[in-house]
């Protein structure tokens, strides 16, 4: 491996992380600084990685299952549809309809608390601490809706593959309607609150700018990538579950400002828009409840071995809250545990847009434009090179021989 | 000086430090409750101030390694010592023997004493050897220069005013207090002081480095800035400093606008214990109204400005607001 040397700025280089009370999770940003404006802007992830693949590749797929749950605490459906999906195209399971309506209308409340919490975050970043307490107090309100709905605030536990495994009763319909119509009222409340206000006007406008074009170059997905004009949205483009029954439009801020211009006000904007979308879905979907089983296989024995008898390799996908996410899983015949299992989260297509969005900015603006994004990062983390002697960037060409590498050790392995 | 009234402003100097220490980690518990119930949080004890203070007294004070350490260690001694000097000056109820050292300053002397506690910051900062610490020390001295001009205009209006009226100290705070402007103007002149008024409520989070004037200290940003690096009794020294801050900019507003006494209004004849009493109470709350319409409610509805904000804010729109509200004291002197 090589050692890249990093040549002194002329202006002076300052680094903010990997512990920094801007990030809430470790990720080290690297800048060329002048005065107060940032010249160049890098940053070094790498810093969470917890191995949550490997461990899942040594349990079997439902274990697996709600280890991928454990990916992020804000988005845990995500994980877990993801996963489900991948397994159900191997093993060409059947999901139920009613199942499929489950996952969606706990996929959009999931999508209403990850986007309130976000909005808490940004609001505290711009140290405007009154709208980060009136964003998580409302939010409150659907974390006890999902605990009602699923038993659980956090990681739902819900999914299961080839279906869920809680139902929806029509006595439950009164209490998920009432949240409904709260989040309506705080909607409103939320869009004065966040687009109104003349200082995050000062703070989100024309700040941390990634155009369109720029944005299709860097293939961000989710809000980041909506806000700067790129019409992309897998429940659209690829409808799953039960999206493909409801009406769903791609929400890009031009809906309510009338343009796009990718700033941070355009990521708080579709954000919002999305909150108020996820309440349109949520009741959709409620309206039209189908009646059925909830499980495919509903013993998990009989799913196992099931599992244990099928081989081949899929891809599940979800639009998670900040973007699509994708899993891909290999099963091999005869073993309980899956025999790859690869995690894309969406930060990972995001990450790319800091660089842009960063460069000409001051730096007061790296929290927000650093949080713009919605980052998960202990989520993304697939790589972490430990060597206390020497700070090492592995090239492309180096991670290639590297896989290379790999790949025959595994084919020699299989070869016995 | 016989050796009396030496001793008695040895006397009143530590009794003014004690009321600036108590009052000032008083009024910041106060206004951290006043917040925390505008956010629909239940808040701290109006006493945390104070056990934050104990705290810090008995954790360990760390001087970093590539510090300077008689600059690191003494800049919050300097900066506390300059805010308890400035609270000498300024002229409080109408209690006996206050201000302590009344004939000896005026209001040019105050300005540039105000500027000694942001100072002394700048200095630990940039010996504090972080860069989060020298950003934050460049952007206290670009606030210090900021907020200079809406400052300078008001207190330039005072002064012009009061030397109008043939009065033997126009820069005096004794003759300010003694003669409540207000009084003097018509009413083009009034809506001059109303504008200066606005202008000092807003120019006191910015001495005071609080939301949304606190780019220095910015703690999502530059994680503390300035202050970064210190700890234990230094950063209580500090904190100090910025509560005796607290009630020196806000009895500095009191004395230019709102200088009466409750028995201007009220007459307490029965006993003079109790009309004293009565004053100070009076004074104490003037200073919460004050405190509360410049940080509390600033701090909780707005967001933190860049630093390039900060300068357009104070320069374009206080200054402007401030010199059209000189230029009115003038109009209205003119006319009457």
């Amino acid at each position: 491996m090589k050692t890249i040397e990093v040549k002194k700025p002329s202006g002076y280089a300052t680094q903010i992380g990997p512990a920094h009370p801007a990030l809430k999770e470790p990720v080290m940003f690297s800048l060329d600084i002048e005065g107060e404006r940032i010249r160049k802007a890098d940053f070094v992830p790498g810093m969470a990685h917890r191995g949550v693949e490997w461990m899942g590749m040594r349990r079997n797929c439902i274990q697996t299952m709600y280890l991928a749950e454990r990916i992020c605490g804000i988005c845990g459906i995500t994980h877990s549809i993801s996963f489900s999906r991948a397994v159900e195209q191997i093993a060409q399971i059947q999901v139920p309809n009613r199942a499929h309506y489950i996952r969606s209308i706990v996929g959009e409340l999931e999508r209403i608390h990850s986007h309130l919490l976000w909005a808490g975050v940004a609001a505290h970043e711009l140290g405007f601490d009154s709208a980060f307490y009136l964003a998580w107090r409302v939010r409150e309100n659907v974390m006890d809706l999902l605990e009602y709905l699923t038993g659980n605030r956090v990681h739902y536990a819900i999914i299961q593959i080839g279906g869920v495994r809680r139902d929806i009763v029509p006595d439950q319909f009164p209490r998920i309607e009432e949240s409904m119509k709260f989040f309506e009222g705080a909607y409103a409340k939320l869009a004065a609150v966040f687009l109104d206000d003349t200082t995050v006007q000062m703070r989100c406008r024309d700040c941390g700018v990634l155009t369109t074009d720029e944005a299709r170059e860097l293939c961000p997905v989710g809000p980041t990538a909506r806000a700067s004009g790129i019409k992309k949205d897998v429940r659209v483009d690829h409808p799953y579950a039960a999206y493909g029954d409801v009406e769903i439009e791609y929400q890009t801020p031009d809906l309510l400002t009338g343009e796009v211009r990718g700033d941070v006000y355009d990521r708080i904007v579709t954000r919002l828009l999305e909150v108020k979308q996820s309440i349109g879905i949520v009741r959709q979907l409620l309206a039209m409840l189908p009646d059925g089983p909830l499980l495919a296989i509903p013993k998990p024995a009989v799913l196992l071995a099931k599992l244990k008898g099928v081989a081949g390799e899929a891809v599940g996908r979800h639009e998670a809250p900040r973007g699509e996410v994708m899993h891909y899983v290999r099963l091999e015949a005869g073993k309980d545990e899956p025999a790859a299992w690869k995690v894309k989260a969406s930060s990972y297509s995001n990450y790319m847009a800091w660089i842009p969005m960063m460069e000409g900015e001051q730096i007061a603006d790296i929290p927000i434009i650093a949080a713009s994004i919605d980052p998960c990062i202990s989520c993304t983390d697939r790589v972490a090179l430990v060597r206390p002697d020497v700070r090492q960037i592995v090239t492309k060409e180096e991670l290639h021989r590297l896989s290379v590498e790999k790949t025959r050790r595994i084919q020699a392995g299989l070869a016995k | 000086m016989n050796a009396t009234s030496l001793l008695l402003t040895v006397a009143g100097t530590l009794g003014m430090a004690v009321f600036g220490l108590f009052a000032g980690l008083w009024f910041t518990g106060l206004d951290r409750v006043l917040a925390a119930r505008m956010q629909a949080r239940i808040g701290p004890p109006v006493r945390q101030p104070f056990i934050d203070l104990a705290k810090l007294l008995v954790k360990q004070n760390v001087v970093p390694a590539n510090a300077i350490p008689w600059l690191f260690n003494g800049a919050p001694l300097l900066a506390l010592a300059s805010a308890i000097t400035i609270l000498l000056y300024i002229p409080m109820a109408a209690l006996p023997g206050l201000p302590v050292l009344d004939l000896h300053g005026d209001l040019v002397l105050i300005m540039y004493l105000l500027l000694v506690p942001g100072l002394a910051m700048v200095a630990g900062g940039l010996s504090s050897g972080s860069p989060y610490a020298t950003i934050g020390a460049q952007r206290e001295m670009v606030t210090m220069i900021a907020y200079e001009l809406p400052l300078a205009s008001t207190v330039i209006a005072f002064a012009w005013k009061l030397a109008q009226t043939d009065v033997d100290h126009p820069f005096s705070l004794a003759t300010l207090a003694a003669t409540p402007l207000w009084t003097l103007v018509g009413p083009i002149g009034f809506m001059g002081l109303l504008l200066l008024l606005a202008t000092m409520i807003l120019v006191v989070p910015g001495e005071l480095g609080r939301i949304p004037f606190d780019a220095p200290e910015a703690e999502t940003e530059i994680a503390g800035g300035l202050l970064v690096e210190y700890s234990g009794r230094n950063f209580a020294l500090f904190s100090l400093s910025l509560a005796v801050k607290t009630i020196v900019v806000t009895s500095l507003i009191v004395a230019l606008f709102f200088p009466w006494n409750l028995t201007d209004f009220v007459a307490i004849s029965c006993c003079p214990y109790l009309a004293t009493a009565a004053n100070a109470a009076f004074f104490l709350f003037k200073l919460f109204v004050v405190l509360f319409f410049s940080v509390t409610l600033v701090r909780i509805s707005v967001a933190r400005f860049r630093i390039t904000q900060v300068v357009d804010v104070y320069w374009k729109v206080l200054g402007a607001l401030s010199l059209i509200g000189l230029a009115l004291v003038m109009v209205d002197a003119q006319i009457r």
